[in-house]
């Protein structure tokens, strides 16, 4: 069992020296920060804007209190010991965001089949192009970005057998991370955005993701740093290029001039198709970087862990870190194939997705061959059964990915369910299912633990969104496949054949079973919060359990 | 207590000898297969980088040796389209429109490109098929009743200048809506068309009056009492006889047949707030701008809606 302190490492306390002046800035920057708060829900030019000004006043508020209660108060971080309490914090949040964001995805699934659950009189905030927002972001950035926070929390300080760097500055990741999902669930539901996909948050909310994110850019490279084990660990690698390359993306898409300070408007400094290059730029990457590469990082470590077997090959851990790394970020025209693009850009983006094929294969190699001379754990292991259907779908999307970015394939596939099916395949099969792996992987560690509540709602879980996966791909396959033949199909003279009404009418069987799909991944993940909450109620502590055996 | 040390596989493959939290690495190989396909695409993208337009250089990017290019292959592909049927529509905008049935060949072109632009532009509102929408108030094209007449002229005229559009001076009812007559006008943009003013109490006997005209069950006291509104307020209109008048686009009230629902609720709203459909303009050029869509076209949808079912 890994025990919660740090190998070969004295407690060192840290000094209290100049701590009393560091908390009255705190507590003037806060009381600022209320102040302006209050004059922008005052001045506000339109709603989103109003109800976030007043969520930062009621934040400040409460960090205000919190800081002021603390004063003078000895802050004590035992270098001996690894930071867990924010961990554990990260899976619980992980847990929530994803039910939330899962729930809200069901019930725009639902929405694009019975357009009737679009519900009036709640001033459109119900609507499928408010809730699209909200899903996609809750899953990505609220469900996904706190797996990667958390798990890189975890990993980083295993890994390098240091506590996290910086004192409390990851319980302020943290918590600048839920504001953050906070403000954005809030302004989107509202009608702020910024239209633009995955990077809806307006010009305001990106500017508390930066400081957040150099924060935990901050705490992660900090630990790096102070690492013991002599060399940094793949894991790392791969954690270190996602907070790199997102920082860097989000800078670039979301260069924009607000209209107003107090208004959530702002003109994107790019226009046309330099707007949508940048764009795609951006949105390609971020699954590139935020939901391959980070939860690369993830498979890096909690798979040899959980399987007790070494990665499979060092050199392949390299040359794919590297080939991935260079190809994923100059792939993004692939998404503007046929438009406004250039057809040189438009070439550029195919050839480089189709030379990324292989080295997203790595990832997936080293995954699954670590399980060599560990095979049989499928039988027995719901959770190593749980990885191993992550990778093959990670597997199965990256190659599905250069497919789809090949011209002739993408004028068909372009715009039809099959990038939504597509998407989700990695999104529910792989993010979903390596985050719901590691969920159970660590919550008996973090809250100490024996075991899991039960390992045959772990198996539930494990089928339900399996199904729920398939079905949900290949529902969207046929539709895709089906809607992209019915829009191109013209007459012996050129005319089209069918009107988009035809096509819209035609999906919808294969919405309802996506939706069926959707609410299946949705129940497995509350079997598996539920399974989560009676572990940390119920079981008994590893201590007891241990008790009276001798220290290894 | 420690981490376990993961044990390496009986193969007795070496690890990188690092151990992180207890896990190693072992040194296998790269898989043989792995690296020749990777080998593979990275020479298919060389390769595709040369035939097509791929690099950038300081003017503009290598054409490729196949000098492809998208955007030609499209106007290639409509410019053979164009010149396969520009005798079809030429002769389409030869020819009377109603002497185009004459013509199978002609006749057969013109239904199928007419199904074509109907299916693009004018299925939003009117539905598949002309099918129609009450919940909205957009008329039902397949059946034989028609606000502004159903032959194939009156259809070309509704379709070229549009109806109470604000673009085209030659749209039918250019300016002319069905009045708001609530005595509290409900809010909405044709409030303030309001010209004269009746009673809820008053509006219910119009409705049941209505309800008479039209067949349904009425409440005979009130229906009298609607009467004498009708023929005071109504009737310039939708006639005396409640038969409605296609020169003002005023519809018929004698049969099943409801622009906007023919219930209660249906009638009491549209009565009280008004009614004024909009349909845009198709054949209007605006200064210096070109129209939605062609003559060959607008005959061509023409054609069309007069065959789906209720043509005249």
């Amino acid at each position: 069992m890994q025990g919660n302190r740090v190998k070969r490492c004295q407690g060192k306390p840290v000094g209290t020296k100049g701590r009393k002046m560091v908390d009255y800035f705190k507590l003037i920057a806060l009381a600022g920060v209320f102040l302006f708060a209050a004059m922008g829900a005052n001045f506000a030019h339109d709603l989103p804007y109003q109800v976030n000004a007043i969520e930062v006043m009621i934040a400040a508020a409460i960090t205000f209190i919190y800081v002021i209660r603390n004063v003078d108060e000895e802050v004590h971080h035992d270098q001996g010991q690894y930071l867990d309490s924010v961990i554990r914090a990260g899976v619980i949040a992980t847990a929530f965001w994803g039910i939330v964001g899962f729930l809200v995805g069901v019930v725009i699934a639902f929405q694009l089949a019975f357009p009737a659950l679009n519900i009036d009189n709640v001033g459109g905030m119900l609507n499928f192009g408010r809730l699209r927002q909200l899903h996609t972001s809750a899953v990505i950035f609220a469900f996904g970005g706190n797996a990667l926070i958390m798990s890189s929390f975890y990993v980083v300080q295993r890994t390098c057998a240091a506590r996290l760097w910086g004192g409390n500055l990851a319980w302020f990741v943290f918590w600048g991370w839920q504001l953050m999902v906070v403000l954005a669930a809030s302004s989107y539901v509202l009608g702020g955005t910024q239209g633009k996909e995955y990077a809806e948050t307006v010009w305001y909310i990106d500017i508390w993701i930066t400081v957040v994110w150099v924060a935990y850019l901050a705490v992660f490279v900090g630990t790096l740093v102070k690492r013991r084990e002599p060399h940094i660990y793949v894991a790392n690698w791969f954690y270190l290029s996602m907070i790199l390359t997102v920082a860097l993306l989000h800078l670039v898409n979301n260069a924009a001039v607000p209209v107003s300070i107090f208004s959530s408007i702002s003109v994107p400094v790019y226009s046309g198709v330099q707007d949508a290059m940048v764009q795609w730029w951006y949105g390609h990457n971020a699954v590139g970087f935020f939901l391959t590469s980070g939860f690369l990082g993830m498979m890096y470590y909690f798979v040899p862990k959980q399987v007790e077997r070494p990665v499979y090959s060092y050199k392949l851990s390299i040359i794919h870190f590297w080939s991935l790394t260079f190809m994923y970020i100059w792939a993004g025209p692939h998404h503007l194939h046929y438009t406004a693009l250039p057809d040189w850009a438009s070439t550029l983006g195919m050839v480089f997705s189709i030379m990324l094929w292989m080295p997203s294969w790595g990832g997936m190699i080293n995954g699954l061959m670590t399980l060599s001379g560990a095979w049989d754990k499928l039988r027995t292991d719901p959770i190593v059964r749980m990885m191993v259907v992550a990778i093959g779908f990670y597997g199965m999307s990256t190659f599905e990915g250069p497919v789809m970015s090949i011209k002739a394939v993408n004028s068909l596939s372009h715009y039809t369910d099959w990038t939504i099916g597509h998407v989700h395949s990695g999104a529910l099969g792989w993010n979903g299912m390596i985050t719901f792996s590691v969920l159970y992987f660590l919550t008996p560690r973090l809250w100490n633990r024996e075991r899991m509540y039960s390992d045959k709602l772990i198996s539930w879980h494990f089928w339900l969104a399996t199904i729920g996966i398939v079905l949900y791909a290949a529902s969207m396959w046929v539709s895709g496949i089906m809607e992209g033949l019915m829009w191109r199909e013209v007459d012996a003279n050129g005319f089209l054949v069918n009107a988009f009404a035809d096509t819209v009418a035609a999906k919808f069987p294969m919405n309802v079973v996506r939706g069926l799909g959707g609410g299946m991944f949705l129940t497995g993940a509350l079997i598996m919060v539920y399974n989560l909450w009676m572990t940390v109620r119920g079981q008994p502590s590893r201590a007891a359990v241990y008790a009276g055996v001798p220290a290894e | 207590m420690c981490a376990k040390v993961v044990k390496s596989q009986p193969k007795k493959v070496a690890t990188t000898g690092h151990v992180w939290d207890g896990i190693e690495e072992l040194n296998n190989p790269m898989p043989r297969w792995w690296v020749w396909i990777f080998y593979l695409c990275i020479l298919f993208a060389i390769g595709y980088s040369v035939a097509y337009p791929a690099w950038p250089m300081l003017t503009r990017a290598t054409p490729g040796l196949l000098q492809a290019s998208t955007r030609a292959d499209v106007q290639a592909e409509i410019d053979r389209f164009d010149a396969a049927n520009a005798p079809m529509k030429a002769q389409l905008v030869a020819t009377d429109l109603t002497m185009v049935g004459q013509d199978v060949t002609l006749n057969s072109y013109a239904l199928k490109a007419g199904k074509a632009v109907f299916n693009i532009n004018c299925v939003q509102c009117h539905g598949r098929e002309g099918g129609g929408s009450k919940a909205r108030g957009y008329p039902t094209l397949s059946d034989n009743e028609w606000l502004y007449g159903g032959d194939l002229d009156a259809i070309h005229t509704t379709i070229t200048h549009g109806i109470r559009n604000t673009s085209d001076p030659d749209a039918r009812n250019f300016g002319l809506v069905m009045p708001a007559w609530s005595e509290r006008a409900l809010a909405g943009p044709l409030a303030d068309a309001a010209t004269a003013k009746l009673t809820a109490e008053q509006i219910g006997e119009v409705v049941n009056f209505v309800f008479k005209l039209s067949g349904q069950t009425a409440d005979d006291a009130k229906a009298l009492a609607g009467a004498q509104l009708f023929a005071d307020n109504c009737a310039a209109c939708h006639g005396e006889d409640g038969k409605g008048n296609r020169d003002l686009g005023a519809p018929g009230l004698t049969d099943a047949i409801w622009l906007f629902g023919g219930d209660e609720a249906a009638l009491t709203a549209t009565i009280a707030a008004g009614r004024g459909g909009v349909m845009p303009p198709w054949g209007f050029a605006p200064e210096g701008g070109l129209a939605r869509l062609s003559e060959d076209q607008i005959r061509a949808v023409t054609l069309y809606v007069h065959s789906l079912g209720g043509g005249e």
